[in-house]
């Protein structure tokens, strides 16, 4: 039953994904792996996609997990059930509960839960950069290219915090690794 | 008084599908143009709000942009308010990626596409990592969080590398139980010392 396992499946991104934006792609790499819904590649192009295109990102991918799984009817289940989690908990605390910011318990669940998210977070955005530099499966054996164009991404990115204000914006750093892509594969070629 | 009419429903829903079509990336990029719009153009929230909002949509769970239009949409016009809102921000990014969809595998079987896509694999990776430091610089640094955003990083990593079936809200559940705990704890032991 894909319909459900739509509903199932965007229903947990939506309830347990905090933060918004990166913070949700753990948790949603967790499920559409474990559905098999998309492979690591995939998933990866998918992420660049979603960042390069309005919207949030996991509505996006929301979008179109559900869209070359199931169709329109696919689409439209896993964009509902995405969202539907934060749709009624906003509406419940703007109604109800306004002060449950300000209880000590819910503080000290949220002080725990905000540490593990960035621990998540970063682990794996380092684990990503690593399966791309490094067969893991084959013994760790590098991959020179990746290694390389990584390094000199990273350099532009953080450095260009230095030379201007907020540096570059992550479409700016998307483009720029497309050319780079683009480039290397020609030159592959010759 | 707050304005029932449908002409304001509508209003609602276009401004969301504007902000919901022009902001790319999602997440903290959509706050501040949420702020401009709703609280400095249409006076629909005040800044105070707008803080409130970002508060809670950092403590709730779901997209960042959905939590928003979600209150601003239910403080203008109540549930109605909410859910054209909502529809608003969504309906963009819903067309514009099942259209892409449909084309997107042909799309990537363009050899110099695949070329820019694998140039693209090597930055998404450090715009993961980046977000992570990002959220870390406004994270309150005491010492059972730092502890807790370790151990969470290590575990992560080791669920990766190996595969191991764990998902990462057992993760993120057990990180709050452990908080909760440590709360609770800690206020036990100043009630004996108040009571002592």
């Amino acid at each position: 039953m894909i319909y459900l396992e739509l509903l199932i499946g965007f229903l947990e991104v939506g309830l347990f994904s905090f933060g918004g934006g990166y913070a949700s792609i753990p948790l949603i790499r967790d499920v559409i792996l474990r559905y098999g819904w998309m492979d690591e590649e995939m998933l990866t192009y998918m992420v660049a996609v979603s960042e390069s295109t309005p919207g949030p990102i996991m509505v996006n991918l929301a979008t179109y997990v559900g869209s070359t799984r199931a169709g329109l009817v696919g689409a439209f289940i896993a964009t509902t059930a995405v969202v539907t989690p934060a749709f009624i908990i906003v509406i419940l605390l703007t109604a109800l509960f306004t002060k449950a910011a300000g209880n000590p318990y819910f503080k000290a669940i949220l002080g725990g839960l905000i540490p593990c998210i960035i621990g998540i977070i970063t682990a794996t955005g380092i684990y990503t950069i690593v399966a791309q530099c490094f067969a893991i499966d084959d013994g760790m054996r590098p991959d020179i290219k990746m290694i390389g164009l990584s390094a000199v991404l990273a350099l532009i990115y953080f450095a260009s915090r230095k030379v201007k204000k907020g540096g570059i914006s992550p479409i700016t750093l998307i483009i720029i690794s497309a050319v780079f892509g683009v480039l290397i594969g020609n030159f592959h070629n010759l | 008084m707050k304005d029932r009419s449908l002409k304001k429903s509508l209003e609602l829903f276009i401004t969301f599908a504007k902000i919901g079509l022009f902001t790319f990336g999602g997440g903290y990029a959509m706050i501040s143009i949420i702020d401009r719009i709703c609280a400095e153009e249409k006076r629909w929230i005040t800044h105070e709000e707008m803080m409130d909002i970002t508060v809670m949509a950092e403590s709730t769970p779901g997209p960042v942009a959905i939590n928003c239009s979600t209150f601003v949409g239910y403080r203008q016009q109540g549930l109605r308010g909410a859910l054209f809102a909502t529809f608003g921000m969504i309906l963009p990014s819903f067309v514009i990626i099942f259209l892409l969809s449909c084309v997107f595998d042909s799309f990537l079987s363009i050899p110099w596409v695949k070329n820019a896509f694998t140039g693209i694999k090597a930055a998404v990776g450090i715009l993961i990592v980046d977000a992570g430091i990002k959220l870390f610089k406004q994270m309150e640094k005491k010492p059972l969080q730092i502890i807790l955003l370790i151990t969470s990083l290590i575990a992560m990593l080791v669920i990766n590398i190996f595969s191991l079936n764990i998902s990462s809200v057992t993760l993120m559940l057990s990180a709050a139980f452990v908080s909760l705990c440590f709360y609770a704890l800690k206020r036990v032991i100043k009630g004996k010392e108040r009571s002592s």
